[in-house]
């Protein structure tokens, strides 16, 4: 549905964006991380036919963003960052004016805006003034004008941003429900964002892709190596020996704590998942298993591992 | 087509309820009146001759505070974005603008209709020079409200917008006295640019192709260069 290659944008001699590619499949939803700056706008900004590339190509529902790309916006809908809007507007009037000039036929327009409203959680906000709206609201007219026209293509830049925690729970479900119907591209720069939305994760950092992936492959791949936290109660030495005696496991930490419980870190190789030897070998001593779970980073580590990263070299010297 | 009315019955709309439009209808309203029944009372002829060159002299100061919002606001605040990308042509969004502050136009001299309807009543003018008059003002009006527009185009500030408009048909205004103090080839140049000069023969009751051409030409270059204008904004 859309497929980007190469893009890259200079604003005078500093490039926003560079050799961007990806693809995105029918119905997915991509999430784009990173931090302030990394590019997240400029390259949503040039999907959506509002600045053209310096150079590379960008196809959305089959059209050139550039060089086609008045077809191309017909099949887009577009939340910009900020939701501008008209504030000496009513709701329904500014979003059927959204709907006309974004080429809904008249006789649906009535429909699609109700039902736009509708599920955005407008529709007893219709007649106020734009103006007087929360910034909770505002966010919402701004999603609804982005689907008021039923697009295959939808391009979120920090679409819940601003918003209260349950509001931004409602909108994340919504932007979820439209999935397989809608393509999706949001922005964000709050991790756990995409995890909760998002299919796959693009991360981007100073214009350029850091990653991208599911988010459970990203932190199943940054992880390195699998790690195993266990509470044991036992004696401490006899038991770290023994749990290093144990095939796969290449090292194990013991931190104390208290009446003869001791807590184990074992670190064993990629790929390999030896929680029941290890619990068949503790039990089978004799000893108290309290706990054993499997660690994990979590996006927001990884994602500071991603973008914090010093180049190769600098981290040496 | 239906981009560019959908455009300017937004532009119309938010006119209407903002208090600006209204201040400024007021402002014309009470300065073409008073002119009016001064000249009257003056002259006490059956004539909107000379009410016509005042009407201009308005325009001179009201079109530029009319189109000063019509682009500047929507880059200001962002709206724009959206414009552009919305499946509508960089043109029609122009076009509908324009439309938009012309019918403004349209609707404020529609008032100004009584002033003729009071002669009618009070004596016998000559209909001939009423109507070209009002098709030199329209014109004019027109002409002045695409300039407006260009400068809108060029800024985020209204007030540096308005300025800019004002600044530009000052030019266009002065170009005659500019032409008759420069003279030569160059001299007629400015004269042959000159609004005022385009514009007198109207309310005599002359309606020349030539000047009629003239405002045309003026309107559509000052609307392609502020397409041009919109075009550049998505190349920064």
């Amino acid at each position: 549905m859309i497929k980007v290659e190469q893009l890259t944008k200079y604003y005078g001699p500093r490039a926003a964006i560079r050799d961007l590619t990806f693809e995105v499949a029918k119905g997915e939803i991509l999430g784009f991380l990173g931090p302030n700056g990394a590019g997240k706008t400029t390259t949503m900004r040039i999907l959506t036919g509002y600045m053209p590339p310096s150079s590379g190509t960008a196809i959305v529902a089959g059209y050139d963003v550039f060089t086609q790309s008045l077809e191309a916006r017909r099949h887009i809908g577009y939340l910009p960052e900020n939701v501008p809007l008209y504030p000496e507007m009513e709701v329904a009037s500014y979003l059927d004016f959204m709907a006309r000039i974004r080429g809904v036929p008249r006789r649906k327009r009535r429909a699609r805006v109700d039902y736009v409203m509708e599920i955005t959680n407008l529709t007893h906000m219709r007649d106020r003034l734009i103006g007087k709206l929360s910034k909770g609201y505002r966010q919402r007219v701004g999603l609804a004008q982005a689907l008021v026209a039923d697009p295959e293509v939808l391009i979120l830049d920090e679409p819940t941003i601003g918003l209260d925690p349950k509001q931004i729970i409602e909108t994340r479900n919504l932007i979820r429900s439209l999935a397989g119907e809608h393509t999706v591209i949001l922005s964000t720069h709050i991790l756990p964002e995409v995890s909760a939305t998002c299919q796959r994760v693009i991360i981007i950092n100073d214009g350029e892709i850091a990653a991208i992936d599911t988010p459970e492959n990203l932190t199943r791949r940054l992880r390195g190596a699998e790690t195993l936290q266990l509470e044991v109660r036992g004696p401490r030495d006899e038991v770290a020996a023994h749990l290093r005696r144990l095939p796969k496991v290449l090292e194990v930490a013991v931190s104390n704590s208290s009446d003869g419980r001791h807590t184990y870190t074992v670190t064993c190789e990629l790929g390999s998942d030896i929680r029941e030897q290890v619990a068949a070998a503790v039990v089978q001593q004799g000893w108290g298993l309290l706990e054993l779970r499997t660690v994990g980073l979590s996006l927001e580590e990884i994602f500071l591992r991603i973008v914090t990263e010093e180049p190769q070299g600098v981290a040496e010297a | 087509m239906s981009n560019i009315w959908a455009i300017a019955q937004r532009e119309l709309q938010s006119y209407f309820v903002s208090p600006l439009a209204y201040i400024i209808g007021f402002f014309f309203l009470l300065a073409s009146g008073l002119l009016f029944a001064l000249i009257l009372g003056l002259s006490s002829e059956a004539t909107l001759r000379p009410l016509f060159g005042q009407l201009a002299v308005i325009l001179l100061f009201i079109a530029p505070a009319l189109t000063m919002r019509l682009l500047a606001e929507e880059q200001r605040t962002g709206t724009l974005e959206l414009l552009l990308t919305a499946p509508v042509r960089d043109s029609e969004l122009v076009l509908g603008k324009f439309l938009g502050v012309f019918l403004l136009l349209l609707a404020l001299l529609a008032v100004t209709l009584v002033y003729p309807a009071i002669l009618f009543l009070a004596g016998n003018p000559d209909r001939g020079p009423i109507l070209s008059g009002y098709l030199g003002v329209i014109l004019l009006g027109a002409a002045f409200l695409a300039v407006g527009l260009f400068a809108s185009s060029l800024t985020q500030n209204q007030i540096i917008a308005y300025l800019l408009a004002f600044v530009l048909l000052l030019l266009l205004w002065l170009a005659d006295g500019m032409g008759n103090f420069t003279g030569g080839r160059i001299g007629d140049l400015f004269r042959f640019l000159s609004v005022t000069r385009h514009f007198d023969e109207f309310p005599r009751g002359i309606i020349d192709t030539r000047h009629v051409v003239y405002f045309l030409s003026v309107i559509a270059a000052a609307l392609f260069f502020t397409v041009l204008s919109v075009q550049a904004r998505r190349w920064r």
